[in-house]
């Protein structure tokens, strides 16, 4: 792999270190020791419980919003602020450009992931002054976040690729509320009929499929996570993102920069 | 070839990969989520709760859960399971938050009560729904047939399905069939006719499909039933006129007891056993039948087409 | 060698939102620039000049036609690490400093750290920003951040460097230390390509310019070339403040004290002369006037327009 990508990436870093989005860390800590502190007046059986429904929850949607916003500028800020003039007439490929992009808004939110999950273990042990063996499939919940924000990425970044930041928005808000509900869009599809259900069939393999990442409210009840299911979603998480980043790449190669 | 000529090369096949890839893999994590939902408990059980997690949007939320109800079911079903814990819950979230859903009442009805495996064997939990749709449709006769339904099909309880079904013959609009079901109820409660009469009306007024195969199922086996009936008479009359069992139906046509030989909905013959039963031939296409089974008969597990 | 040869290139975007129509940025265009030359890319705005740069670093591509570089295919990646390129009114990620800015494009342009270090450090100095290396350049102002281009255009040692208006937005002293910049790089040996409208700047530093106008190529020369194929002008000065009728329409006169000062046209100058006998007025001088760059710009532009007078 090119160092290129790797100098991409770090710069992509450091731009959203500079302005200040991990600030959002602080706003997250807030809520988690309010909620912390507030549960635990109210009631002692379910505090663990909620404390995990909201801090994963709240790891996601956090996180969601920074992928968004910062996914849908990478691009098309830069075209528009002219600074990709400079780095396109260097020898970086239009292709490194893009892929370097990814990993850098993919390890800033995990980076902030990572701090965001020790909010949450502290949380935890707030409440339950302790850890036992279940909470270790937190991890595996936490995990699969990040998996939807490595999709979440890369569509935000596909959208980036042709289209102006607000509807970039716009799209990849709505593909994330609709990949929530992907296995109900399934389910829907297979009680259509004829061409509808075809069509219906098709667009629900083609949205992000969010709902089998999504298994907060199973380790908040202590549920283990099969292990097949943490390795096919795996690579499903990837190769959904891969497929998002090739369409920005082809985008993006045959572009003009206005 | 260019550098870009090489990208877009690379890059197109890389994205039809993975997208088949992907298609691939969501098939296998939805066979192991389908699999797990089976005994997978349902988080947020308050129709409350959910309604203010909906945010406004409480009937596309009802809609998601009505689905949900109808692919839980057929999953269940097709997996031979005896338990539908969460189909009530489904339903009564689905109700609650849209409570002019009026499929799901029906789908309640057609299912929830009948027992296992035919349905999830809770016909209390049924008639719960149903009154509850009733209150907040009380000028809809549906609701009312599928509570007299209830009660004369799972309950057996003909006093209460009278009721319900005059209820119904009340409400304006309703279907003429009400009045003729409520004096049939009065009159011959439990007879094949008002049990076919039930079944018929189901059938014709609903357009969903699972419930309508169910009721064309009941309609078949209460044929069969009044055959085998009809025919078992026959052989008692044979017997009356000659002194033995009859040999064939033949034989039974040239006595005079039956005027052809009989055959049943899938135009196969029925078996008349030495000792003078009448049998179906194919016991396992009817799922319902209560006569013409052969002696310590098992019913094989139902089968209906899977719903995905 | 060429460095830089354009084969063609040619650009027509589709302007419009509903009923898109053909805008030629920029006509097949053919020009070979020498190694080792300062190259004067010369347009009013809207001329094309930008596009053709845009079209040569690859930032867009073209309708029809291609270029070399250095020998190769213009597209080809192991070109780029030989050029260098500051564009129109640069704009650069203002949350990084100028010595971390430098530093990265030294990262992409695939420079070892040991080689980085002390160039970024020298190139600061070069241009004038060794005591703002640290500041980010948010707070920079324009004539700052042009420098700064200019420092990213060449810090990875190019053999080859386009610039789009190296001199628009700085001040006299700045434009003086451009200029003094580009020919040193000339002296290095590298070949510049540059763009610009001001028409004295590319009088006094360009070995050759060409002339845009409209997408089209004018002129393509030396300068002391193309100015010498333009008709010369004669400088006519007399005394007194009469101005005689059939003078009237050669040129323009201006009346200054008691003498009248008169541009006229070479070939007109023996009819002049004549009048100024007839009517008895004195002489004071008669001096051929250089043609400069800008009177070949002018007539190019006013040759076109004539001609398209005549065409409309
Ligand atoms: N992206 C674009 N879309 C449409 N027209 C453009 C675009 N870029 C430039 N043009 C037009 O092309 C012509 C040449 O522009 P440009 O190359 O920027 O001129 P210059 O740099 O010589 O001032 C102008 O008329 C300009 O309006
Ligand atoms: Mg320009």
């Amino acid at each position: 792999m090119s160092g290129r990508i790797v100098h991409i990436a770090s710069n992509t870093f450091r731009e959203a270190v500079r302005d200040r989005v991990l600030y959002n860390l602080i706003a997250f800590a807030l809520l988690l020791s309010g909620a912390a502190i507030l549960v635990g007046e109210i009631s002692i059986d379910i505090e663990k419980l909620v404390v995990i429904n909201l801090g994963l929850t709240a790891v996601s949607l956090f996180g969601i919003v920074i992928a968004i916003f910062i996914g849908i500028g990478l691009v098309s800020k830069e075209i528009e602020r002219r600074t990709l003039y400079t780095v396109l007439s260097r020898p970086v490929r239009r292709w490194e450009f893009i892929v370097g992009k990814f990993f850098g808004l993919a390890g800033t939110l995990l980076v902030n992931t990572f701090f965001m999950a020790i909010g949450v273990f502290a949380a935890l042990l707030y409440v339950a002054h302790r850890f036992h063996m279940p909470d270790a499939w937190i991890l595996v919940a936490l995990y699969f976040i990040v998996l939807q924000f490595l999709i979440i990425c890369a569509l935000a970044l596909l959208f980036s690729s042709f289209s102006s930041p607000l509807l970039s928005a716009v799209f990849a808000f709505s593909l994330f509320v609709i990949g929530s509900f992907a296995e109900d869009l399934r389910g829907f599809a297979g009680m259509a009929h004829g061409l509808s259900r075809w069509l219906a069939t098709g667009a629900a393999y083609l949205v992000p499929n969010f709902s089998a990442l999504n298994v907060i409210s199973s380790v908040a009840h202590e549920r283990p996570v099969a292990g097949p299911l943490i390795l096919y979603n795996t690579a499903y998480a990837l190769t959904y993102a891969a497929v998002a980043l090739c369409g920005a790449v082809l985008i993006f190669e045959h572009r003009d920069l206005k | 070839m260019t550098a870009s000529q090489r990208t877009t090369i690379v890059a197109s096949l890389l994205l039809v990969g993975c997208m088949l890839a992907s298609v691939v893999l969501l098939r296998r994590v939805d066979q192991m989520r389908t699999m797990a939902t089976l005994d997978e408990v349902l988080y947020i059980t308050s129709p409350k709760t959910l309604k203010r997690l909906s945010l406004g949007y409480e009937g596309l939320m009802a809609d998601i859960y009505w689905t949900r109800a109808v692919q839980y079911f057929g999953r269940k079903h097709h997996q031979h399971s005896k338990h539908y814990d969460l189909l009530a819950t489904l339903l009564e979230i689905s109700t609650q938050l849209d409570p002019q859903l009026l499929v799901a009442y029906q789908f309640g009805a057609t299912f929830l009560a009948p027992q296992p495996p035919n349905g999830a064997g809770m016909p209390e939990k049924a008639i719960q729904l149903i009154e509850y749709g009733i209150r907040n449709n009380p000028n809809d006769w549906h609701l009312y047939y599928e509570l007299g339904f209830i009660y004369y099909t799972d309950k057996k309880d003909y006093a209460g399905a009278l009721e319900a079904f005059e209820r119904g013959s009340r409400v304006p609009d309703a279907h003429p069939f009400m009045k003729l079901l409520a004096a049939q109820m009065a009159q011959h409660a439990g007879e094949l006719q008002t049990a076919r009469m039930l079944w018929l009306t189901t059938y014709q007024t609903t357009q969903d499909k699972q419930i309508r195969a169910n009721a064309i199922a009941h309609l078949r086996a209460l044929q069969v039933d009044e055959d085998v009936t009809n025919l078992q008479r026959a052989v008692t009359q044979y017997g009356e006129k000659t002194g033995h069992l009859p040999p064939s139906f033949s034989a039974m046509v040239a006595a005079g007891v039956v005027s052809r030989i009989p055959v049943d909905p899938d135009g196969h013959a029925y078996k008349l056993m030495p000792d003078g039963r009448i049998e179906v031939r194919m016991p396992d296409d009817f799922p319902f039948i209560e006569k013409g089974l052969p002696p310590g008969y098992t019913p094989p597990q139902p089968k209906l087409p899977p719903s995905d | 060698m060429l460095a830089i040869e354009i084969l063609g290139l040619e650009k027509t975007y589709s302007v419009g939102f509903w009923r898109k129509r053909p805008k030629h940025a920029l006509r097949p265009l053919r020009l070979a620039v020498e190694e080792g030359e300062i190259f004067g890319f010369l347009g009013p705005n809207g001329a094309g000049k930008t596009t053709t740069l845009k079209l040569l670093m690859g930032l867009v591509f073209p309708t029809s036609g291609s270029a070399r570089i250095l020998g190769k295919e213009w597209t080809d990646p192991a070109v780029k690490a030989q050029i260098g390129f500051l564009p129109e009114q640069p704009y650069f990620y203002d949350y990084l400093t100028a010595r971390e800015l430098l530093e990265y494009y030294g990262q992409l342009s695939g420079m070892s750290e040991k080689e980085r270090g002390p160039k970024v450090e020298a190139m600061l100095g070069r241009v004038g920003l060794h005591d703002v290396g640290g500041v980010q350049l948010r707070k920079f102002s324009k004539g700052m951040l042009q420098r700064v281009g200019i420092a990213q255009a060449i810090l990875h040692d190019p053999k080859v460097v386009f610039l789009d208006e190296p001199m628009s937005g700085l001040d006299p002293m700045g434009r003086r230390e451009v200029r003094d910049l580009i020919e040193q790089l000339k002296r290095e040996g590298k070949t510049v390509f540059f763009s610009t409208h001001i028409l004295s700047d590319a009088e006094a530093l360009c070995d050759r310019v060409a002339i845009i106008h409209l997408g089209e190529l004018r002129g393509v020369g030396a300068v002391a070339e193309l100015t010498s194929s333009i008709h010369g002008k004669v400088e006519i000065v007399w005394q007194g403040t009469h101005v005689p009728e059939s003078l009237k329409n050669l040129g323009e006169c201006h009346v200054t004290g008691d003498t009248v000062r008169a541009v006229i046209a070479e070939e007109n100058q023996e009819v002049a002369v004549e009048a100024l006998r007839r009517e008895k007025l004195r002489l004071v001088s008669l001096v051929p006037v250089r043609a400069s760059l800008e009177d070949y710009f002018v007539q190019k532009l006013k040759q076109v327009d004539k001609m398209q007078g005549v065409i409309a």
